[in-house]
């Protein structure tokens, strides 16, 4: 926190990523500290009252659509729950788009390239029953049903796949948020595309690219471990493999 | 952007106006990263010694005399150091490995950096222990 003083005392010295023709930069912006202030509070106050010209993106300000992430200080996080006491002990703030991801303009990054890798990686539930037929009984305690539990909440916000050197890496990765969905279908007992979900998790640009950094597992705001999955889907592709399944 | 993204979204790219920004290291700094980065040091660094090791057992073939020089020559002390340090690479890179079989190919468990932790840990008694016995 500012404590010198001057004028500056009580303001947040903020730094946020402006598009351009020439590729784009920081600009320099003042925004008063609040009490409770979360990061998406201050590029609000900027837009609103600095800046209208800033383009960002956020829904429910409360940490379920996933829309409102960004790098702040250099690392990816959900605004919207990111309270500025907690990343800008300093007083500064510096605020980006997320990484990995085209740039809409400013700091709303284009998702496409993300959501399309969870349709690359058969991150759709593929049923075998139809409506006349009776309701799958999944035991609540299974093991599979707690792997699917841990890996279920995410709500796609970005944070993994910006935060993954090997996204950037290996573009045609499928990164980690897509390889977590893909990991809980599998762990589904109903799923009904088990074979065709592995041959799309498998080589190199799935889940054997990974290199275990763990920074998805890291900067999860929802505390998935997409590690845990991709370490799981290695398993399961591996005795796939032997039982000459792929 | 590469051929790669644009083939996979096709023609709608237009709506994009900047290059996908990086991470630094800044959103590299934590423990897992810091392991992921011992390992391959060590791991790179074992390569590059793997050549002198092979030619130090060359010596043997060479003849008794020219072996017994080049033993002569490894009791100087900042051979010595070096040893040590080969040691702590061997058993950095050794615990490193164990921590990653342990990762993935045994059920998950959230202490992974309690994990790291023992790894490192375990690095260094080896490396503090042959530094005892030198």
């Amino acid at each position: 926190m500012s404590e010198s003083g001057t004028e500056d005392a009580g303001m947040l010295q903020v730094r946020i990523w402006r598009s351009g023709e020439d590729g784009g930069g920081f600009r320099e912006y003042r925004v008063p500290r609040q009490a409770s202030q979360t990061v998406l509070d201050v590029v609000t106050h900027v837009q609103r009252k600095l800046d209208p010209a800033l383009a960002y993106r956020y829904a429910c300000r409360v940490g379920m659509c996933g829309s409102c992430a960004m790098t702040v200080n250099g690392v990816s996080r959900w605004t919207c729950r990111t309270h500025v006491s907690k990343v800008a002990a300093d007083g500064r703030l510096e605020i980006a788009p997320l990484a990995n991801l085209p740039v809409v303009k400013d700091l709303v990054a284009d998702m496409r390239e993300f959501f399309d890798k969870w349709a690359r990686a058969q991150g759709q539930f593929a049923g075998a029953t139809t409506r006349h037929d009776a309701f799958a009984q999944v035991s609540p305690v299974s093991e599979a049903r707690q792997a699917v539990d841990a890996g279920i909440e995410c709500i796609g916000c970005g944070v993994c796949y910006s935060s993954c050197d090997v996204v950037a890496w290996n573009p045609d990765y499928l990164g980690p948020a897509a390889l977590n969905r893909a990991w809980t279908l599998h762990q589904d007992e109903r799923d009904a595309a088990q074979a065709e979900r592995l041959r799309a998790v498998a080589g190199d640009a799935g889940c054997h690219a990974c290199h275990t950094h763990m920074s998805c597992t890291e900067r999860c705001p929802k505390h998935i471990s997409p590690t845990a999955g991709i370490a799981g889907l290695k398993r399961a592709v591996a005795m796939a493999a032997l039982k000459g399944e792929l | 952007m590469s051929a790669a993204r644009e083939s996979s979204t096709g023609a709608a790219r237009d709506v994009s106006s900047g290059a996908a920004r990086r991470v630094d290291a800044r959103a590299r700094n934590h423990p897992a990263y810091w392991a992921f980065i011992v390992h391959r040091v060590s791991g790179f660094a074992l390569a590059l010694f793997l050549p002198l090791h092979f030619w130090a057992l060359c010596q043997a073939i060479a003849g008794e005399a020219r072996l017994e020089t080049f033993l002569r020559w490894t009791d100087n002390p900042l051979v010595k150091f070096a040893e040590w340090g080969l040691v702590l690479l061997l058993a950095a890179h050794l615990s490193g490995g164990l921590r990653l079989l342990a990762l993935e190919f045994l059920p998950w468990r959230d202490w992974q950096k309690s994990l790291a932790a023992g790894a490192a840990g375990l690095a260094l008694v080896a490396a503090l222990a042959f530094a005892l016995a030198l």
